[in-house]
């Protein structure tokens, strides 16, 4: 009963249709900005390498490189502040956890591209 | 007194308006029954008697049942032959959980039924909506003045001429921690992991003065038991109302464990 509860709770603040995209994914974030009492968007792109938590909870990570530094961001899937998740490009993975990419640098970071059908 | 009796059912984060993420409590609140009315002719105080959730028949007691409704015992038969007025019954089942709510009765009525709907979201800026409100429920804004020093007072005054709650006490019990060591209790530091710390490395330390005074100050904070006691969390923001679902969520945590029975009333904070 209480689950039931919990859960109607959370169904009203989740995205009706959550931004598709999978591990290893190179996409572009739009990140909503407000500035002042002006609006505008702006653009995170980079490697999807973690998703996790569950519901009104659930984050995903997008790592890029910038200047030769590491940079990675946290987004909540379901926040209005995040306004779209385009897919450039995907690639082949087998884990769940891109972790293994942080200690990588150069040509390394590259994951193979997986074609879709 | 506004307020009402609701059941702790957990906590999760919500989405406002600007996207910024709120923690909030759900609480299944209401609908209660008004089970009886305190007068300070009859009782000496003022105070409404509150129950919330149905218990079965069968599991409550004769003078729980008889605390809802009329038996018709051979008793109450001859007083109220006798003329003598009986106190007014609500006519509701036996409920499980209740308690007074002390304060000003109002309108309230035995038999009544109480909802979220005297609640209203107020994650905004409050004082500013109080502010509103009352301007709006025809009060002289300017002439009350709005300093920035006497906000709070102020914010009091303003709210008594609005009609639904904003903020709110909750009072529950905590979850009981049976008997806790002082670092658990008191967030106290403990020792250190090494240099020559004996197998006392979760343990207070001094706890006072040697042969003067030969005793330890009243006060002191010691092990003990930790928690299970009543804990009042004051002046939570109001952010969502479900009247539909009986459901209200407040800003911030709520004593007790999930399921745990809590009162949620005004605050006079604010």
């Amino acid at each position: 009963m209480s689950q039931e509860i919990m859960n109607k709770v959370e169904k009203s603040c989740l995205k009706d249709e959550p931004p598709q995209f999978d591990i290893g994914d190179t996409v572009d974030v739009h990140t909503r900005i407000l500035e002042g009492d002006k609006e505008r968007i702006q653009i995170f792109s980079g490697t999807v390498i973690a998703r996790s938590g569950s519901g009104t909870r659930e984050m995903f990570t997008v790592r890029r490189i910038v200047a030769g530094e590491g940079v990675e961001r946290k987004f909540p899937v379901h926040s209005p502040r995040v306004a779209a998740v385009e897919v450039k490009r995907s690639s082949v993975v087998r884990r769940a956890k891109l972790y293994f990419l942080r200690d990588r640098i150069g040509k390394a970071v590259r994951l193979k591209e997986r074609r879709r059908k | 007194m506004n307020g009402i009796l609701g059941r702790k059912v957990g906590m999760t984060q919500i989405y406002d308006e600007t996207g910024e993420v709120i923690p909030v409590t759900v609480i299944e609140a209401g609908p209660c029954h008004v089970l009886q009315v305190r007068t300070v002719e009859r009782d000496g105080y003022e105070a409404v008697q509150l129950g919330f959730v149905d218990k079965p028949r069968r599991l409550a007691r004769r003078s729980e049942r008889g605390h809802v409704a009329r038996l018709g015992s051979k008793r109450s038969r001859k007083i109220a032959a006798s003329g003598v007025d009986l106190a007014p019954k609500p006519d509701c089942e036996p409920k499980r959980f209740i308690r007074e709510l002390r304060g000003p009765v109002g309108d309230r009525e035995v038999g009544q039924s109480l909802t979220v709907d005297m609640f209203q979201p107020s994650l905004v800026d409050l004082p500013e909506m109080l502010r509103e409100a009352a301007s709006s429920s025809g009060v002289d804004v300017e002439k009350v003045g709005w300093k920035r020093e006497f906000e709070k007072k102020k914010a009091v005054k303003y709210r008594e001429t609005v009609a639904s709650v904003m903020a709110v006490d909750v009072v529950a019990v905590s979850k009981g921690r049976g008997f806790a060591g002082v670092m658990k209790r008191h967030n106290f530091s403990g020792q250190r992991a090494s240099h020559g710390v004996k197998k006392v490395h979760r343990h207070a330390g001094g706890t006072g003065c040697s042969a003067s005074p030969s005793r330890l100050f009243k006060g002191r904070r010691m092990a003990g038991q930790y928690g299970n006691a009543q804990v009042t969390v004051r002046n939570l923001r109001v952010a969502r109302v479900d009247a539909e679902e009986n459901l209200l969520l407040v800003r911030g945590a709520v004593p007790g464990p999930n399921g745990g029975y809590v009162i949620v009333r005004e605050t006079n904070k604010i």
